[in-house]
């Protein structure tokens, strides 16, 4: 009972070679039947992200044996020459596959430390291949394991609760004001790129209603309809700033487009409600005085990625808490492990014993002719109790080792002692 | 303890079990505070939970075996008081489903309870109210100045809060602090509890007032601070939440208003009136 791991990533991998070596759902369906259909794997997953890509499996030999078949299937499937490939892909084995996959769930392996999107993707691999039966008891136990420790590290450790990027951090901020987002209403201005991030944050923060306001109507329209908001005329600030509880301005201009009078009297007519303006434009969109008035915030890019920065050590420094908890359940996986090969182990042992015993007494009782049917039957029932006896002792030894290293230790020692290749489990 | 022989003969076990159960309450706060543990959180609310059914449980202990209502003295006053704090705050986190000020609460729940036990020993004759109407008066005029008390602490940590994201230093703590506008609903809330509370109180006072004497007494001066006290939070109340003064203006009414409740607790019970010695 192996697992084998070949796999590239962001950190292995130029975007050009993460983007062939990429697996569609049909793709990753189709290789896992592949696989198994040729008997490189039996077991198999696929786990394919923009930044990784990653092939999880259980081999019916050894895992060693079966990793250069899976870099050649994984070259040809893709089409990608072995020689580029080969320089881009890790293998891991067993005990260093189990650590790669939970730190990958924890969010510890992510190009964005700590970054949430990690664990559904996981979760969602696991799900479409389970339902295609592509995983079996390995498979199963190992994807658990990990979805599990996904879980502890974001409840348990701060690693994945602090934004990261200037558009999640204005829209955390913000939070940090009114609290959760949904019933409160948003304004961008601008509609590009960096407005796009904003609103889909906001969006996905659950803000109740979202206007966008643009020089060129066409795409601020285009915007809007992406995400179910509604367009504002270009300078009708009045009755634009009179609703919203944030702004977030991202526009290409000279002067800035929201001077303190505007502001001022928008405020004055939504009765000092408070305002979260986000500035994200260079040149700033919004005059430094406005940050003033009172009740309104305002973020600029830089005050933004300072925080982001601030953010990052925190993540870095929880780091050592989420690693315990991997370290804890690769513990815990390999114990499960060690306890199923025992199993395994001595049923084998069990079969060979009484194979031996089978051909020990042919050979022995073959001159005894004076012996009857049930003395026979007799002897034979003896010795099986003898044999359990003396297999029941060191199966119970190896399953009450506390330490696990000494337990797979033993557990490998009694299969090469006792079985030869053919025979282990 | 310094409260007369009969205090000294009662048991401290109550005392001790409630100074332990403040103290770790206050531990895991602050630690909820600095890591974000939701484990360590509920156990500081299920050990305030703890701590104040041990007071209970020692103010009761202590009012039988002096025969006496808890608010007859300093002690009982400032224990009460601090009591009804914890009560009101755990309602409120309860409520709003937010602990994270639980760290800023707890020392002035701990600083009454422990003050309590410093203060000078009384010798003051029974009181002279008795019955139900003057107990309710008093407990809800001590709980009125309980929840303002939480709304004052509620008020500085806006402001704190407010001060931070609008200078841009966004450290550990504003992350775990609840959001502005939930600090302030939590501290409407608390000055509602103080309003219904000291206008039901006091007018039971009048009342009690009007059946020992058969006619008003306008001469005591609590009464007027009383009335200004909650004229005060009634002006807070509908500023906080309707106009302009939203916000940190809101606050720092509510923590001027709170200056107010310790004149009237202080300089007026103590050097004013005549029948508000301790509440």
């Amino acid at each position: 009972m192996e697992i084998v791991l070949v796999g590239l990533n962001h950190r292995t991998a130029s975007v050009e070679v993460r983007e062939k070596v990429s697996f569609t759902a049909e793709q990753a369906q189709r290789a896992a039947e592949e696989l198994r259909a040729r008997g490189i794997l039996e077991e198999t997953l696929v786990l394919s992200t923009c930044n990784r890509s990653e092939v999880y499996g259980v081999p019916p030999e050894s895992s060693h044996e079966c990793a250069p078949g899976l870099s050649t299937f994984l070259s040809e499937f893709h089409s990608v020459r072995a020689d580029v490939l080969g320089v881009s892909l890790y293998h891991h084995y067993d005990q260093e596959a189990v650590r790669h996959l939970f730190r990958v769930a924890a969010g510890l392996d992510s190009m964005l430390l700590g970054e949430a999107e990690i664990l559904g993707q996981v979760r969602e691999a696991y799900r479409f291949a389970h339902e295609r039966g592509a995983t079996g008891p390995v498979l199963n136990r190992l994807f658990q394991g990990a979805l599990e420790v996904g879980k502890r590290v974001r409840t348990q450790t701060e690693l994945g609760t602090r934004p990261m990027s200037v558009a999640s951090a204005g829209v955390k901020l913000a939070e940090r004001i009114f609290g959760k987002l949904n019933g409160h209403r948003a304004l961008v201005l601008g509609a590009g790129t960096i407005s796009e991030q904003v609103v889909a944050h906001l969006r996905d923060r659950g803000v109740a209603q979202l206007r966008v306001m643009n020089r060129s109507r066409d795409r601020a329209e285009d915007l809007a309809k992406q995400y179910d908001g509604r367009v504002t005329e270009w300078g009708e600030w009045d009755t634009a700033l009179q609703s919203p509880d944030v702004v977030v301005s991202s526009v290409s201009a000279e002067e800035p487009v929201l001077r303190r009078d505007v502001v001022e009297r928008a405020m004055a007519a939504r009765g000092n409600r408070a305002l979260f303006l986000m500035d994200l434009g260079v040149p700033r969109n919004i005059a430094p005085d406005v940050a003033e008035l009172y009740n309104v915030y305002v973020y600029n890019t830089d005050d933004l990625s300072e925080v982001v920065q601030q953010n990052r050590s925190a993540r870095e420094s929880e780091i050592p808490k989420a690693q315990g908890i991997v370290d804890e359940h690769v513990d815990k996986f390999l114990s499960w492990q060690a306890s199923v090969e025992l199993v395994g182990l001595m049923d084998a042992l069990r079969m060979k014993l009484r194979e031996e015993r089978a051909s020990f007494l042919r050979a022995r009782m073959e001159p005894m002719k004076h012996l009857t049917e049930t003395d026979r039957a007799h002897v034979e029932r003896l010795m099986d109790e003898m044999l359990e006896k003396l297999l029941l002792e060191p199966a119970e030894r190896l399953r009450g080792e506390r330490e696990l290293r000494r337990k797979i230790q033993n557990v490998e020692a009694l299969r090469d002692v006792f079985l030869s290749n053919r025979e282990k489990p | 303890m310094s409260n007369g022989a009969p205090a000294q003969r009662m048991n401290h076990l109550f005392p001790v079990l409630t100074a332990l159960a403040y103290l770790l309450s206050f531990g895991l706060y602050v630690r909820f505070l600095s890591t974000g543990s939701k484990l360590t959180g509920r156990l500081g609310s299920v050990l305030l939970g703890l701590g104040l059914i041990a007071h209970y449980f020692a103010l009761l202990e202590r009012s039988r075996g002096l025969h006496t209502v808890p608010y007859h003295d300093l002690y009982g006053s400032m224990s009460l008081f601090g009591w009804l704090l914890g009560v009101t705050y755990l309602g409120l986190e309860l409520y709003h489903r937010q602990r994270s000020v639980g760290a800023f609460v707890l020392p002035f729940i701990l600083v009454f309870f422990l003050a309590a036990h410093l203060a000078p020993a009384d010798r003051l004759p029974p009181p002279a109210a008795h019955g139900a109407i003057f107990a309710l008066h008093v407990a809800l005029s001590i709980l009125a100045y309980a929840a303002f008390a939480l709304s004052f602490v509620l008020s500085l940590i806006f402001l704190g809060e407010e001060r931070l994201l609008r200078r841009h230093k966004v450290g550990d703590v504003v992350w775990r602090l609840p959001p502005l506008e939930l600090l302030a609903q939590m501290s409407q809330s608390s000055v509602l509890v103080g309003l219904v509370s000291i206008a039901i109180g006091t007018v039971l006072g009048f009342v009690w007032v009007d059946r020992l004497s058969s006619q008003y007494s306008f001469y005591d001066p609590k009464y007027v601070i009383t009335l200004l006290v909650l004229a005060l939070y009634a002006l807070y109340f509908r500023l906080a939440r309707t106009t302009a003064w939203r916000g940190a203006r809101a606050s720092k009414l509510c923590i001027f208003n709170f200056v107010i409740v310790v004149l009237s607790f202080t300089v007026v019970n103590l050097y004013l009136s005549h029948s508000h010695r301790y509440f």
